[in-house]
């Protein structure tokens, strides 16, 4: 029988031209360009079904709907969720109105979150934290307090930190889709809705801590490493063993000579392939428990990545201008020679994407 | 005499029981329906009498029948939403309890047009009784052949189930109402799909409020074309309104579409005008999350002609200087009310019922509404009221159902046509925080 290829729709996304299957998301086609084009996602995970929608970081604005009908959509929509049509404009850091509503997102998202990612065990590896490196302001307007939860032990190997939640339901998810028995939800409504498991119990079973890795943020967090280290003193290497219960292919995260943590592997989005087993993760942390295959590709989204939060590595496009320009005022302040986006060469700027806040020359 | 579509019979004693409702011509539309129409010919009908739908948005609920997806082996259902939650809007909550059967009268109308064989009526949990009149009256139908198997011989079989809601006005969200009647945690879905074509049960769905199965029974004894010669334009029928606040005679009151604003506040027939020696300052036209207006605009529109009860004519003007229909919650408010301290009030409301899915609305509703609280209690900022603009139009459009706009936008109105108010609080913070204290300023009082 002759494999019957679907048609590809044609998308533009930031003046760059993709061509994908249909049913494919905007969210997924701008990852296909790139790192460059690809909308933030906070609460999106490819391999989890049903997720994305909450967060909204992943807003763009669909400036024509298709070929066959070029209307521009009404309101901003989220790219996770929205299919690429034949024909489909799209704007992500070339609209103003995007880059607006992000800034709103990482101004939401931060008005209940600890700014203490100093004593966070996720900094490093932080969605949330890169999401507000290149969307979000120096200052915050917020003065109220911010909700709080006493730190809760959910079985012997996660801790769950309630006051760093963003509620982006991926471990809700992921223990429905991959463990056994979901013993934990959302409770209540609102900004009072929290993670919980309302008896206090123990979430266990052989893939519970895998909500530790899809976790955004430092909400949920591995007990046998709290604390042990940060992120970006340590080594990652690939590795595997014959596992009875799991694909058993992991990275192993040295410090020295130890085996100081061991997660599922991450794609380039920061996104899990294959979920591991708890006995990997918690109790093999000998190198002779392993085959190991080399260093790891460390992914753009992590701080280990040379130079991930140097200013002059900036992407030249509009947001990053306009995050440029909000840098400014903090020069008074404080020494940020390393910020000083004003002295970059020119060039840098040239092959910008078009702009909406200057005038044509 | 105006005309009265769905209130016609309410006063009747023992209205509320079928004998007497059956004395009154009920049950006629079901006899007629099942017995010489085909489903297609009465959603025709619903069509031609361009009913939109009362549960806020205005959709016609004929295009709305028509889009419902109909695969083979697939059940389809109706579900109806009286959920009715909205501060400002009791409308579904008086029909129920007077007239419970004209509801059934509808739903098996509904049903049998849309083919489903077995529909929900979802009934805010707080309206415990009103679910004992429902359950009541659905058994007396059965009773009397008109629910059930096999309906007046016909062989179409319909259940009617009612369904209590746990209490949140989110649930009013006909796709988070879904989810709950599903058993699940009442969080709006994203859409597409639409309910239409997956719904309760992932199968095709219609969710329409009480009011408007309602209007059904009428049509189908009427016709379409009788129903749209009622109202004015676009707006056909009649429309009941939940009318409140600061007038001489709160009540519901069913309008034919097209009455002036004016006639409304003040004819003896309706609202009977301001409440005695006081002056008309603010006007909620049509349930807390529509924009406020002030008298001025809220009685002409900016050219000058007479603002109407009418879907065109309350939105005239956008949100510049209009508002909009909504679900008919009318809240009149007069020279004693404090803009700001009902603009507190009603954010305090979306806060505490936003379901908390995405974090625009979950964490942008709190934030006004502890700002609004500090400006009302006399700790407001300078900045403070662009800050409250600037929080909602981030709210407002990027979320995932309208809560977040139905938030957003009372805040705007009221700080769009009432600034000047919301200044006086923050500059004379010792002055408005004294009991009863209201901003005396400039503005259009009638
Ligand atoms: C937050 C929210 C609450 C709502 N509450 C109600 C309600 O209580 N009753 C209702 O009929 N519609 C309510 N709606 C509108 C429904 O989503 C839906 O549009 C309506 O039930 C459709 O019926 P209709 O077309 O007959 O108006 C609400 C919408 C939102 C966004
Ligand atoms: S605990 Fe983590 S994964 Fe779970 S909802 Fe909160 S942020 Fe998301
Ligand atoms: S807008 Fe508010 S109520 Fe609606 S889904 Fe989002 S958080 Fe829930
Ligand atoms: S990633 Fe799309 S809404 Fe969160």
């Amino acid at each position: 029988m002759e494999d019957v290829k679907p048609q590809l729709v044609k998308v533009t996304i930031d003046g760059i031209e993709v061509e994908v299957e249909p049913g494919t998301t905007i969210l997924q086609a701008a990852r296909k360009i790139g790192p460059a084009v690809a909308p933030p996602a906070m609460c999106y995970y490819q391999p989890l079904k049903g997720s994305g929608g909450k967060c909204r970081a992943c807003l763009v604005r669909v400036a024509a709907g298709s070929a066959k009908d070029p209307r521009p959509m009404p309101k901003l929509v989220a790219s996770c969720l929205t299919a690429v049509q034949d024909g489909m404009v799209v704007e992500n850091e070339t609209n103003p109105q995007v880059i607006d509503a992000r800034n709103g997102i990482v101004e939401f998202l931060l008005l209940n979150h600890p700014l203490d990612c100093p004593v966070c065990d996720q900094a490093g590896e932080c969605d949330l934290q890169n999401f507000a490196f290149d969307h979000g302001k120096v200052t915050t307007r917020y003065e109220e307090d911010r909700r709080t939860f006493e730190k809760q032990d959910i079985g012997p190997y996660i801790q769950l930190h309630m006051t760093r939640c963003i509620l982006c339901y991926r471990c809700v998810f992921t223990a429905d889709q991959i463990t056994n028995k979901r013993v934990h939800g959302v409770l209540g409504r609102g900004d009072a809705s929290e993670i919980g498991t309302y008896i206090e119990k123990a979430i266990d079973n052989d893939f519970s801590g895998n909500v530790i890795d899809v976790c955004p943020v430092g909400a949920l967090t591995d007990k046998t490493y709290r604390f042990k280290n940060r992120v970006w003193f340590t080594k990652p290497v690939d590795a595997h063993r014959d596992c009875p219960t799991c694909s058993g292919k992991v990275t192993l995260w040295y410090r020295g000579e130890d085996v100081i943590r061991v997660t599922a592997r991450k794609n380039e989005w920061n996104e899990v392939e294959e979920f591991i087993c708890n006995t990997c993760r918690f109790d093999k942390k000998k190198t002779s428990d392993w085959t190991i295959e080399g260093p790891t590709k460390v992914s753009r989204s992590s701080v280990i990545s040379a130079n991930k939060y140097r200013a002059d590595t900036i992407k030249p496009s509009f947001g990053q201008r306009l995050a440029a320009a909000e840098y400014k005022p903090i020069h008074d302040e404080r020494d940020t020679s390393q910020l000083d986006i004003q002295q970059l060469p020119p060039e840098r700027f040239a092959k910008v994407l078009p702009s909406a806040m200057e005038p044509e020359p | 005499m105006a005309i009265k579509i769905l209130t016609e019979h309410i006063n009747v004693p023992g209205i509320e029981s079928f004998d007497v409702y059956r004395k009154q011509g009920g049950y006629t539309a079901v006899e007629k329906a099942i017995k010489t129409m085909t489903p297609d010919a009465i959603v025709e009908e619903v069509k031609k009498a361009g009913v939109r739908g009362r549960g806020g948005a205005g959709f016609p609920m004929g295009m709305k029948w028509s889009f419902l997806a109909k695969p083979e082996g697939v059940p389809r259902y109706l579900v109806c939403n009286a959920d009715e939650s909205e501060p400002g809007t009791f409308k579904d909550h008086y029909l129920m309890k007077n007239i419970p059967h004209l509801l059934i009268e509808g739903m098996i109308i509904s049903s049998f047009a849309l083919g489903a064989n077995k529909s929900f009526i979802y009934v805010r949990g707080e309206l415990m009784y009103v679910i004992h009149i429902l359950e009541k009256a659905i058994a007396e139908a059965k009773a009397k052949g008109f629910l059930g198997k096999n309906i007046l011989g016909s062989g179409y079989d319909l259940e009617l189930v009612v369904q209590p809601g746990g209490g949140a006005y989110i649930c009013g969200e006909e796709t988070a109402l879904l989810e709950s009647l599903e058993g699940k945690r009442g969080n709006p879905r994203n859409k597409p799909p639409f309910p239409a074509v997956k719904g309760l049960y992932q199968s095709p769905t219609v969710v329409n409020n009480v009011e408007s199965i309602a209007t059904t029974a009428w049509i189908v004894n009427n016709g379409g074309d009788a129903y749209a010669a009622v109202g004015i334009g676009r707006s056909t029928g009649t429309k009941l309104i939940s009318a409140s606040g600061h007038i001489n005679k709160p009540g519901v009151y069913e309008i034919e579409l097209g009455v002036p604003v004016e006639d409304f506040i003040y004819a003896d027939e309706w609202c009977g005008g301001i409440r005695t020696g006081h002056k008309f300052k603010a006007l909620v036209a049509g349930g807390s999350s529509v924009p406020i207006l002030p008298a001025n605009l809220a009685l002409t529109l900016a050219n000058g002609e007479k603002r109407l009860m009418s879907y065109e004519s309350l939105s005239d003007g956008g949100f510049a200087t209009g508002t909009m229909l909504g679900s008919g919650g009318f809240i009149v408010f007069d020279e004693t009310s404090c803009i700001v301290r009902n603009t507190w009030n009603f954010s305090r409301f979306y806060h505490h019922e936003s379901c908390g899915q995405c974090s625009p609305c979950r964490e942008g509703t709190g934030w006004m509404e502890k700002v609004l609280h500090r400006i009302e209690y006399g700790h407001g900022h300078q900045q403070d009221i662009d800050l409250l603009v600037d929080v909602s139009k981030k709210i407002e459009g990027n979320t995932i159902c309208p809560l977040g706009d139905a938030a957003a936008w009372p805040v705007a109105s009221a700080i769009r046509h009432f600034r000047d108010e919301f200044q006086w609080h923050i500059d004379h913070p010792s002055e408005a925080t004294q009991p009863g204290a209201v901003y005396k300023g400039e503005m259009a009082l009638v």
